[in-house]
């Protein structure tokens, strides 16, 4: 193992105390909608200031991770995602904690989330230069196909209800264009009014879209929020052990995967989270059960965002591009303590790199048991509060949340627009996830599309600009496989019922 | 009842009001100063407030606090400026060329001469930027393969209507070239596209020769004299072309804020810039300090839009 010789400076007790605090405060940050790991990271950094980097790093590296793991408790119990990272957490968690099974939810979360991490950092450990390069062979029109692939999600997501799901994503894709347009500088859509100058911002929308239906229908309807089959059980860890073990391919696939797509600066949780899903949900023998509240599809999910975790910090610390939106909070505060990153940082100051990345290993670690604490008293709270304080309780903490992302009345007046919004398609029968994920790829496909033509366009090579870079033409391999499965998968079925018939 | 509540409300208001002129402007600050950065965190304006911060606090005994208010490129927050509170203890930052440009494109909420500028307190200079392997050695070197292939120099460089953008417009006027400029959201994600070979150079800023150290070549840097960091680099200047730009950032405050707490901020932000370790900090991150104080401010805002908005004008992003 690399740089074994600083194990032991990473387990010093400041560290481990640094490590623990900075578990249990992200945790719980990120379990409010909201506050995304990104702001605890940045509230954090003049604190570090005064201490050595590897324990600034650890610190940082510790919240960020913890409030990762955090959103799945929104998403789970509130069917609220409190980061981007959490969305596909709602898909599977929700439908648990509705009928009874959301302790069960939150620990195999937590299993997930610490297998996830020490995936993640163990890449960044082992391979962290040569994966670096992903980064860099990712150009602007890889994005844009990422973000296709994404879009073609969608029709897996809403088998059944393909259209619903399509006019939503047109829906959530004329929502992305909203504002002061990233690339180009043009306003779009703003019918002159400052309120969407900013455009729709994501975390707002996904509280608005998500969380706003979930608190209308509990005020409409005289039903407890979550149902209670059973009395306490404890943590239900040995039952989770059981399950993860029982699904341990799922997690150690959608684990690489969420470090793959971490190691992309363009990417993020949001995609790391879907991607993973969605191939668990492919490579599952209960395909059919997915949406409806399968365990396989927490674990996909907050595996694989746990794991963008220790990705991005793969880029950060080799290249200086800063993988993920906390990591350039991380590399800003490592900039100005006056360390460089590049590959350089590996060999010569491996007292920082290597302190810092068992430190992660640690906290990571740490997660276990305070996940499983912190996740069995926000269970519980949510559970036994009475439906008349929690509504309240939870529609203040919506508002605080969506004010706090940018200090911004617009994006509190947008997110209850959009939750009534939300609301009236939910009953329609549309649901929000295509909406948010038009939302988030719609930005990402623009841009990369844009740039793709601009480049393509002057060097006169256009279509191979578009369809003659290998990752390019695996990218499109996987659309279309994402796009034609069900067909697929119908006929096969359809085929070999004919033959046990024969 | 009313009427006892009313008049407690007057005395409050009152007493507060005194309160606030009392504390005047002689022990400014007393208290935190909330430092408003209206873009994300992590980046480069996020970056030198940091690196303000802890000076701010040796030298005048209160916190700064830094809070972000991101959206739109920057208009989120200078649109509201003026309507926060003018006591010296919110003040903003501020970015050249953005302040100009934006408000001129389209209705943003606010137009440059509404903002109360105190300080311009450094800049980042342009740069013409290359793979460390790349086959352009010069300045020249880059001339001459746009001249042979006209449009087909692909440069990535941070947003339209950005000191990156306006520069990359200039230079080719400046050299009569024709090159292609392929915006990207970010100096980060600019430089990756350059690092990753999708482009064949990058318009960006000293900084990125400072942050990517061995990996990329400063070609020539937009400044009056060379970068102290870079030694080895030419300025424009020197090889002929008379380009000195950069982004350019200051702190300004509500419109409401009283003369002698402006005069006094001024002042205070002098003061860190002079300190010695802070230029030290800031010039090895390759950044280029300016001092444009309280009363140079209007003059040297004026004498930048005449440029800017020309070259923009030029490039099509103002009509």
């Amino acid at each position: 193992m690399p740089g074994i010789e600083y194990l032991l400076e990473a387990l010093t007790l400041t560290n481990i105390m640094l490590a623990l605090g900075g578990v249990i405060a992200g945790t719980i940050i990120g379990s409010l909608p909201g506050l995304t790991a990104t702001m605890a990271v940045a509230v954090l950094v003049p604190i570090t200031f005064s201490m050595p980097p590897a324990s600034a790093l650890i610190l940082m590296g510790a919240i960020y991770t913890g409030a990762i793991y955090g959103g799945a408790y929104a998403a789970i119990l509130l069917n609220t995602p409190g980061t981007p990272s959490a969305i596909a957490t709602t898909f599977d968690g929700f439908p648990m904690a509705k009928r009874g099974d959301g302790d069960l939810a939150v620990t195999l979360a937590c299993l997930a989330s610490v297998t996830g991490g020490l995936v993640g950092a163990a890449f960044l450990l082992g391979l962290a230069p040569p994966l670096a390069e992903v980064a860099l062979a990712f150009g602007p029109v890889e994005y844009f196909w990422l973000a296709i692939f994404g879009l073609t999600l969608i029709s897996a997501l809403s088998e059944g209800n393909l259209l619903k799901g399509l006019i939503g994503a047109c829906f959530g894709l004329l929502l992305s264009s909203i504002g002061v347009a990233e690339i180009s500088a043009d306003v779009r859509f703003t019918f002159g009014s400052q309120v969407l100058l900013g455009g729709i911002e994501t975390v707002s929308a996904l509280i608005g879209l998500y969380c706003i239906p979930v608190l209308i229908d509990l005020v409409a309807t005289p039903d407890r929020h979550l149902k209670v089959t059973h009395q306490p059980k404890g943590f239900r860890l040995l039952e989770s052990l059981r399950i993860s073990w029982k699904y341990k391919f799922n997690l150690i696939r959608s684990s690489v995967i969420g470090t793959l797509v971490g190691i992309l600066p363009g990417a993020g949780g949001s995609i790391a989270g879907l991607v993973a899903y969605s191939e668990a949900r492919r490579a599952s023998k209960r395909t059919e059960h997915f949406g409806t509240g399968e365990p396989e599809g927490v674990q996909a999910t907050e595996s694989a965002n746990n794991a963008t975790v220790g990705g991005g910090f793969i880029p950060t610390l080799v290249l200086g591009i800063p993988g993920t939106p906390p990591d350039a909070v991380i590399l800003g505060a490592l900039l100005i303590q006056g360390v460089r990153t590049g590959p350089n940082l590996f060999t010569q100051e491996g007292s920082i790199v290597y302190t810092f990345i068992y430190g992660l290993f640690l906290a990571t670690v740490l997660m276990l048991p305070t996940g499983l604490v912190i996740g069995r008293y926000a269970y519980k709270t949510i559970v036994t509060v009475p439906k008349a304080m929690l509504v309240p309780t939870v529609a203040f903490m919506t508002i605080i949340g969506t004010y706090s992302i940018r200090n911004s009345i617009s994006d509190v007046i947008i997110m209850i627009t959009l939750g009534v919004i939300g609301w009236v398609l939910n009953r329609m029968g549309y649901s929000p996830s295509p909406i948010v994920l038009g939302l988030i790829l719609g930005r990402i496909a623009e841009q990369g599309f844009v740039q793709a033509w601009t480049i393509g366009a002057a060097t006169e090579e256009l279509f191979s600009m578009f369809f003659g870079r290998p990752i390019s033409l695996a990218i499109i391999a996987f659309i279309g496989l994402s796009l034609f499965y069900p067909l697929i998968r119908a006929r096969w079925i359809g085929r070999r019922r004919k033959v046990s018939a024969d | 009842m009313k009427l006892m509540r009313l008049a407690a409300l007057a005395a409050v208001l009152i007493l507060s009001t005194s309160m606030v002129l009392a504390m005047g402007h002689g022990s400014y600050p007393d208290k935190p100063v909330n430092y408003i950065i209206p873009f994300g965190p992590g980046g480069e304006s996020d970056i030198t407030a940091r690196h303000q911060q802890p000076f701010f606090k040796k030298m005048f005994n209160e916190d700064l606090v830094i809070s972000y208010k991101p959206g739109g490129g920057g208009a989120v927050g200078w649109s509201q400026l003026n309507g926060m509170k003018g006591d010296g203890y919110t003040i903003m930052g501020i970015n050249l060329p953005h302040i100009i440009v934006k408000p001129r494109q389209k209705d943003v909420g606010f137009a440059t001469e509404d903002i109360a500028g105190v300080y311009m307190f450094h800049y980042t200079p342009d740069a013409l930027v290359v793979t460390a392997d790349s086959p352009f050695k010069t300045l020249q070197d880059v001339i001459d393969y746009a001249k042979e292939n006209p449009g087909k120099l692909t440069l990535s460089g941070s947003g339209k209507g950005t000191a990156n953008h306006l520069a990359q417009i200039r230079f080719d006027q400046m050299a009569g070239v024709k090159t292609t400029y392929v915006a990207f959201k970010g100096t980060g994600k600019a430089v990756t596209a350059l690092l990753g070979s999708q482009v064949k150079a990058e318009w960006g800023y000293t900084s990125v020769g400072a942050k990517h150290e061995g990996k990329v070549r400063l070609l020539a840097v937009a400044m009056e004299k060379r970068h102290p960091k870079f030694p080895d680099v030419p300025t424009f200047k020197e090889l002929g072309f008379d380009l000195v730009s950069g982004a350019y950032r200051g702190i300004a405050v509500p419109k409401s804020t009283p003369e002698p707490i402006r005069a006094k901020l001024s002042e205070q932000i002098a003061q860190i810039n002079a300190d010695p370790e802070f230029r030290r900090r800031m010039e090895n991150d390759g950044m280029a300090l300016l001092d444009v104080d309280y009363k140079d401010y209007k003059g040297f805002i004026d004498a930048q839009a005449k440029v800017y908005i020309e070259a923009a004008t030029e490039a099509g992003v103002i009509r």
